[in-house]
């Protein structure tokens, strides 16, 4: 059959198209949070962009609350500006409720999304459909040097009640020689020291709220845990402690100035770093103190990458968070930086590596806080909310802050911790009435 | 007046008016907007509960107890700022007004400070001065066997007003030693000759000569302290507890850490009317010596 020039001149014209259209970058936008991790990420990302030339990525890297404003305002107003944005355990249920995040279904075969933590998973899920896809997720647990230690003689146990860890505070404790006892978060914010803060009074059996909604923070529970805190950072933590957040206190302890120090499992990589760290070989590894009880003693917390509904790119944004959060990346992250760089906390997998569980001393207890934390029971009493360091409700946000804000100042010792929470109870009350929780 | 003339001032203000009219829209707008969020419910991540809230947020707001104390802590700073910048400028400004070696270099450096962006200047004061480890205050009190003071813990307002003080004391610094030049010379030379001494110099022929330049100094600097924000911010972010929150970090916490847009639109209303209370109060005492001929 004969085709006629102007059908042959079309078919060409639109193979030029086609090919065009195929070779078209698709631009993702990636907001994410400038920890490590994520840094790393962005470096690896070249992988990622090799085999699969049609993508560009484009990274908006900020510091968390900044991070927070920015796709907090986007995403509740609608404004589309990111593909791929990187949020909290916090955020991930309560933007999924509102449908605000692509539900993720059909996983590319080689993504095993059975391999994710079963607690993991459930932080992420919104009636059992995911929402994001975990990067890396953290326990709280307890780093103390095992050279002070021994040279006092002391041993740690495996589960410390922070009386005992009291005790050793004050037998390690001393300035002269720029070694404090303990270093604690002590700077403001819901993220901050209310993450911390929340784990002790969990372990003295305290909650938020009650069944009803009631702020609890006149209970003894609270005002034990509290003064119990103020009391032993500023008498054995490091100079300025309220402005001490994760960061400055990780600089501490590689400084090799803080006995002991209770924080994210995740900075387990980076203190037995021996690029960054000086005292890489004598850290151990314990679990999170408990009091009254274990139960929410240590905190559940993850990082995950998720696509807005709001993004024109959906599919590929979805299969970037894939690789991401893949085992292929795992392993691409131990082979360029060595397997204890892995993103913990997230896969099974990861804990089966009879090699990883050998290069990483701290890979069993973060294994342990992360499998044990219940953000649905989290607390000796029952509450109406989920989240082990955090309610998981829109204003949960606004009353982190205000109660961060005010224990912070009780470090500097001008306030008083009771009063301070008798006020700090009128406020959450007042807040918690205007949103209607009741009456 | 003439009929060119008329025609002339119609065209003026034919020409001048779209500038006006974009200035007028860009500041109709925000505040049309503040004004409508105030009255609303507005979490930002709340969207079911947004509605009509009357004056709900402005009762709120007003009623809270962050509201007053940072009521009192902007007062504190624009106060003691006020004052330091004032008394220091007078009399930095009288020293370098005598003649000595090296005067225009001095000068030069005294006004440097001005053109420092908020945001550097706080972070060099946070980090390299004021830092209680490895700050250059904390290497000197330890020079002399002194316990380096923890600023931002222990005097967390009073670092602030040190930070802003050192950074508008240029600008009095400027105006009045701009003013001291046009003094009249042979005034003082007369006093000089009646045998006055340069303190009662000072008291009677100085300081009248610089009421309006001072006055000049309070209300623009008033404005502008009003509306600290990037030293609070880089430095102690409104803390420890809420020593360091003005009126504008508040209402910052409230928009961009709660995200309760409604409240927040309504405390930056609030602001607007005390800044405006404040600039009519100022407006009062030293008016005067600026209508004064």
């Amino acid at each position: 059959m004969k085709k006629s020039f102007a059908a042959r001149t079309a078919f060409g014209l639109g193979l030029l198209l086609g090919s065009g259209s195929a070779l078209a970058a698709t631009t993702l936008t990636i907001g994410t949070v400038n920890n490590g991790d994520m840094v790393r990420m962005q470096a690896l990302s070249k992988t990622y962009t090799e085999q699969h030339p049609d993508v560009e990525l484009r990274w908006v890297v900020l510091e968390e609350n900044t991070l927070r404003q920015r796709l907090t305002t986007d995403i509740t107003t609608g404004g589309g500006q990111f593909d791929i944005i990187t949020i909290g355990a916090y955020e991930a249920p309560m933007w999924g409720r509102k449908n605000w995040l692509l539900p993720l279904e059909k996983f590319s075969p080689t993504y095993d999304v059975d391999d994710l933590m079963p607690n993991v998973r459930k932080q992420l899920s919104v009636d059992g459909k995911l929402r994001a896809l975990p990067f890396y997720s953290e326990g709280s647990i307890t780093y103390y040097r095992t050279d002070l230690f021994a040279a006092k003689g002391l041993k740690m146990p495996e589960e410390p009640t922070w009386t005992e860890i009291r005790g050793f505070a004050e037998k390690l404790h001393d300035p002269s020689k720029n070694v404090y006892g303990i270093c604690l978060r002590g700077k403001a914010g819901w993220g901050e020291n209310m993450a911390l803060v929340t784990t002790i009074v969990n372990a003295y059996g305290g909650r938020w709220f009650d069944e009803k909604w009631q702020p609890q923070l006149t209970t003894p529970e609270w005002s034990q845990a509290v003064n119990f805190y103020v009391d032993l950072l500023s008498k054995f933590g490091p100079p300025g402690p309220s402005s001490n957040g994760f960061n400055e206190n990780l600089t501490l302890f590689n400084a090799g100035k803080c006995a002991m120090w209770v924080d994210a499992s995740v900075a387990g990589a980076f203190v037995t770093d021996k690029t960054q760290s000086q005292v890489p070989d004598k850290v151990g590894f314990v679990k999170a103190p408990r009091q009254v009880t274990p139960k929410g003693s240590s905190w559940l917390w993850t990082w995950a990458l998720a696509v807005p509904t709001s993004s024109k790119q959906q599919q590929a944004a979805f299969d970037f968070i894939q690789w991401a959060t893949s085992k292929e990346y795992a392993n691409l992250v131990a082979k360029r930086h060595g397997i204890s760089a892995m993103p913990p906390g997230t896969r099974l997998s990861t804990y089966a590596n009879a090699e990883y569980m050998k290069a990483t001393p701290f890979a069993r207890v973060t294994q342990e806080a992360i499998q044990t934390a219940n953000p649905d029971s989290p607390t000796l009493k029952p509450v109406p909310y989920t989240g082990v360091q955090f309610a998981t409700i829109p204003e949960f946000q606004a009353i982190g802050t205000l109660v961060g804000k005010s224990i912070s100042g009780a470090l500097t010792g001008s306030t008083k911790v009771d009063a301070e929470l008798k006020t700090l109870n009128e406020s959450v009350q007042r807040t918690m009435k205007r949103a209607g929780y009741f009456k | 007046m003439s009929e060119a003339a008329r025609e002339s001032r119609r065209a003026g203000r034919l020409t001048a008016s779209p500038a006006i009219l974009l200035l007028f829209i860009w500041m109709i707008v925000p505040l049309a907007f503040t004004v409508y969020f105030s009255t609303q419910n507005y979490l930002l991540l709340d969207p079911e509960n947004r509605g009509f809230a009357g004056l709900e947020n402005f009762s709120y707001f007003l009623s809270s107890s962050s509201f007053l104390n940072s009521l009192v802590t902007t007062l504190k700073l624009v106060g003691s700022v006020l004052v330091i910048t004032v008394v220091l400028g007078v009399l930095i400004s009288v020293l370098v007004d005598a003649k000595f070696p090296g005067q225009g270099v001095v000068r030069m450096l005294l006004i440097s400070p001005f053109f420092i962006m908020p945001t550097v200047s706080a972070l060099i004061w946070k980090n390299l001065l004021m830092n209680p480890v490895s700050g250059l205050f904390a290497w000197l009190f330890q020079l002399v066997g002194l316990t380096p003071i923890n600023w931002f813990s222990d005097w967390p307002l009073l670092s602030i007003i040190i930070i802003v003080s050192w950074e508008w004391l240029p600008f009095a610094i400027l105006i009045f030693v701009t003013s001291l030049q046009s003094m009249d010379q042979e005034q003082k030379e007369a006093a000089q000759m009646d045998g006055a001494t340069p303190v009662s110099i000072f008291r009677y022929l100085t300081l009248p000569h610089l009421a309006r330049p001072i006055a000049v100094v309070v209300m623009v600097e008033a404005i502008f302290l009003l509306n600290i924000f990037a030293e609070i911010f880089t430095t102690t972010s409104g803390g420890p507890g809420d020593a360091t929150t003005n009126l504008p970090y508040l209402v910052f916490t409230q928009a961009l850490l709660e995200f309760d847009v409604g409240t927040a639109s309504a405390g930056g209303l609030v602001a607007v009317v005390l800044a405006n209370v404040v600039a009519a109060l100022l407006l009062r005492v030293f008016g005067k010596s600026l209508t004064q001929a």
